[in-house]
């Protein structure tokens, strides 16, 4: 059996594991959180997010269109039992905070089943619960010094800043697409009405020099 | 066995066990959504440079008999491809069934991410569905609060003020991002500017130089018919 040595140095590694396993637990969200991406949704397709909810937890769920189309989606949110709690067509952008009545699995899609051939890029935020604790032994219900609540209320505070930055950045990404559109349209439409224009000018000269060759015969039948 | 005890005698027991379960959570409180197998799912993130991204996540498996998602075997794995605006490959590289990948930014503009997975056994899934658990965190959630605090002994003062700090600085790096989008979207509208402008000085005088062969072409013909 070996002596206390490889013990101790068993303890040793097994304290550094703890510590990084420690800080793995930490560096996963807990209870709560906020999941925001953005994905492409093809046309005719679905997308079905889930998500497993505690009773009692507030969310919120928002989304936005980016590109393609009109810009709108189907956007639907069901809870564990089937019931919808939240469902519009063709919607630019919305917002939608509830209460989880129930625990389980509450499901949320996107449709672009409307849509032949356009292809969109959707946007959403799904917060459930509170923004988890910034350390382990932080213990919310214990009085905090002033300097500690004046860093909380600004940190509240950036979250909205980074928040609305999100939102121009969104309301930016949307006008530079259609912006985009238009340029490429611009291009197109040029050279083919260019195109249209030298075609029926020309076309309508020998049309109507077909017309003179035709009537000749016929005038100079009738003048003879 | 043996381990547990000394684990237990040096009081390094809890974390340990706190970190076994954590090994078998993943992202605790992702959304996940339902692929099947080789079935490409793409996320889109539009970030400034030098942007880390952490991508938290758990595969699952559903089990028929049991009606319910199960974790995954481990030959079951995650493809991750992550392409930067200017289509190079910052990310791609083959994952477990559960774990995280990340990233950091070299260029502004559009990510994208790509996942689907793979059985690396030769085993067909023809029916079998799979569930991804996904939570990405990007900017200062990516900071290992706990870390800071172990490594350079911090106050929790200290570590509030080390997270605004870090706010901070993703702001001004969002804003930055923000002058070089706005940049390129008023290049887009010069643009469309300047060729509105052409085509209208170009369909003007295409109107008049056609008008004006027209009217010689047709003056000419006339004339050769003796019509004039």
């Amino acid at each position: 059996m070996p002596g206390p040595g490889s013990a101790q140095r068993w303890a040793a590694a097994a304290g550094r594991w703890s510590c990084r396993l420690l800080a793995l637990l930490l560096l996963v969200p807990g209870p709560g959180g906020a999941s925001e991406i953005t994905f492409e949704l093809p046309d005719n397709a679905k997308q079905c997010f889930y998500e497993d909810i505690t009773q009692g937890t507030k969310c919120t769920l928002e989304f936005q269109v980016i590109t393609g189309g009109h810009y709108d989606v189907d956007c639907r949110l069901e809870d564990p039992d089937g019931n919808v709690l939240y469902k519009e067509m063709k919607k630019q952008y919305d917002s939608f905070t509830f209460t989880a009545s129930k625990n389980g699995t509450y499901k949320f899609c996107f449709s672009n089943e409307f849509s032949t051939f356009t292809h969109k890029t959707v946007y959403f935020d799904f917060q459930v619960g509170e923004d988890p604790p910034l350390f382990p032994s932080e213990n919310r219900v214990s009085a905090l010094t002033q300097m500690e609540s004046a860093c909380v209320s600004i940190h509240e505070a950036l979250k909205s800043v980074i928040d609305y930055q999100t939102h121009f950045r969104l309301r930016e990404a949307q006008g530079r697409s259609r912006a985009e559109d238009l340029n490429t349209r611009v291009a197109y439409w040029s050279v083919g009405e260019a195109l249209i224009l030298l075609v029926v000018s020309i076309g309508q000269v020998f049309l109507l020099k077909s017309f003179f060759s035709d009537k000749r015969t016929t005038t100079t039948r009738v003048g003879s | 066995g043996r381990g547990w005890g000394t684990a237990r005698a040096t009081g390094m027991a809890l974390p340990l066990l706190l970190g076994q379960l954590l090994a078998l959570m993943g992202p605790g409180d992702a959304f996940y959504l339902e692929v099947r197998e080789l079935e490409e799912k793409c996320f889109i993130q539009e970030i400034p440079d030098g942007t880390v991204v952490i991508g938290n996540y758990k595969t699952e498996l559903y089990d028929p008999a049991m009606e319910k998602y199960q974790p995954s075997p481990q030959w079951i794995n995650l493809f991750v491809f992550v392409k930067d605006p200017e289509n190079k490959n910052l990310l791609a590289r083959q994952y477990g069934p559960q774990g995280s990948f990340t990233f950091t930014s070299q260029s502004p503009g559009e990510h994208q991410i790509c996942l689907h997975l793979e059985s690396i056994r030769f085993a067909l899934f023809y029916d079998g569905k799979l569930a991804i658990h996904l939570d990405m965190q990007l900017g200062e959630r990516t900071n290992d609060y706990a870390e800071f605090a172990a490594k350079d002994k911090l106050t929790q003062l200290h570590l509030r003020v080390q997270q605004l700090v870090e706010q901070v600085e993703l702001i001004q790096k969002e804003q930055e991002y923000q002058r070089w989008r706005e940049e390129r979207f008023r290049q887009t509208s010069e643009s469309t500017n300047q060729r509105v402008l052409w085509w209208s000085i170009l369909q003007t005088f295409i109107l008049v130089a056609t008008g004006v062969w027209q009217m010689q072409h047709l003056k000419s013909f006339f004339k050769a018919k003796k019509l004039v």
